[in-house]
């Protein structure tokens, strides 16, 4: 399903049906692929099981809610959702919601640019290699960044490591994503 | 306008992006989301990274229940409130923080005006508006503080502050900052800790403005 040369990935391909045209056989595959990685998130994140249940629904409603926020040229799926699985732990843990950027819009009748969704896409691809090449203690300090809780402290120790690599990756994509941002702010 | 040139370090986006930073930071980190594109696509490229973790991690299986609950919920749950908009020089989550309103300032002297935000074990966020050419009352403090400009600037020894800019002040460093000449300064400033001023009459004062 990961596979390198898929772009956009199917789960985006699923949450995009999902935003245009509430398709509900397409949710449904969204929620066989996001609930059980979810509920690991929030299971490494100390949740026990029945309310890691209960906040994967959470979140999955939300996807369902807000899929019209859902934009392919900055995010893939798996991001998109992890920012709202996020979010809601934020908001569990503090009991108060956590402050978002400003949304931005896509001006009104704009076309999607499908080299810039491809782009973004083998950029994701490139990223998932790197991850591919750590060491699983490697990996198993970034998961604990990402799904645990740590003092910002510890991050920057984790970002010391071979990191270096992922991190070129990432940076690799960001010009691209200002280019965008500042179209997104045109008027 | 000119240009954002003072950011946020890779450490507080990093802990902003995996949701590790406490709720002061985070409301500045937010606000210079919204104002900074260059870091704003930054956290969107650490979210890759969230997501692309999250498509590796080892699933754990959800009960079927679960997923006829949620199929159930999709048209009766009601829809999420729409969230805080962003006012005037204010972008969302400054306006969330005020809760929408206007902020109530609170005059504090030398024409300086303050409103706190939130003040507890975490921290204390609050916006502070400063008449044109005023200096802020000279401090240090205990830990972590960072200022967001959101009008006009200001600038002391590590430089000059305009819109956008985040001033990041550790406790060593000792900033007198000088409201610029353009307009009053308007700024969201979070610490980790209480702020100590140096001169008497403010420290005084300290116990009741609570800065």
């Amino acid at each position: 399903m990961q596979d390198d040369t898929e772009t956009p990935t199917q789960p985006t391909l699923w949450l995009l049906a999902v935003r245009d045209h509430r398709d509900r056989a397409a949710f449904l595959r969204l929620f066989e692929y996001f609930a059980p990685r979810l509920k690991a998130m929030l299971m490494r994140g100390g949740l026990r099981d029945g309310s890691a249940e209960d906040v994967v629904q959470d979140v999955m409603l939300t996807v369902w809610h807000k899929a019209a926020q859902f934009d392919p040229h900055r995010a893939e799926a798996s991001a998109w959702i992890y920012r709202i699985a996020r979010n809601r732990r934020i908001d569990l843990a503090r009991r108060k919601p956590p402050p978002e950027p400003d949304a931005l819009t896509e001006p009104e009748g704009s076309e999607p640019d499908a080299a810039q969704i491809l782009a973004l896409g083998q950029e994701a691809a490139l990223l998932r290699k790197a991850l591919d090449g750590m060491s699983p203690d490697q990996a198993r300090v970034l998961e604990q960044a990402y799904f645990e809780d740590l003092p910002h402290s510890r991050i920057s120790e984790v970002t010391g490591l071979p990191l270096g690599t992922i991190k070129s990756r990432i940076r690799l994509g960001l010009e691209r994503l200002r280019r965008d941002l500042n179209y997104l702010r045109q008027p | 306008m000119t240009a954002i040139t003072h950011h946020i370090s890779d450490d507080l986006l990093d802990a902003f992006v995996t949701g590790n930073l406490s709720h002061p930071f985070a409301v500045v980190v937010a606000a210079h989301l919204s104002l900074c594109d260059t870091c704003r696509a930054r956290a969107e490229a650490a979210e890759m990274l969230g997501g692309a973790l999250l498509d590796r991690i080892a699933p754990t299986s959800v009960s079927a229940g679960a997923r006829d609950r949620l199929l159930d919920a999709l048209d009766r749950a009601p829809l999420p409130r729409p969230p805080i908009q962003r006012s005037g020089i204010f972008p969302a989550p400054v306006m969330q923080a005020l809760g929408g309103q206007p902020p109530k300032w609170r005059m504090l002297g030398g024409g300086i005006r303050q409103q706190i935000l939130s003040a507890d074990a975490e921290g204390s966020l609050r916006l502070l508006y400063i008449p044109p050419g005023r200096a802020v009352p000279e401090h240090s403090h205990g830990g972590l503080e960072l200022t967001l400009v959101l009008q006009g600037s200001f600038s002391d020894s590590e430089g000059r502050f305009g819109r956008g800019d985040v001033e990041t002040a550790h406790d060593e460093i000792d900033h007198q900052p000088i409201a610029g000449s353009e307009a009053p300064c308007i700024c969201l400033a979070a610490t980790d800790a209480p702020l100590r001023f140096r001169a008497a009459i403010p420290r005084l004062l300290q116990p009741l403005f609570r800065i």
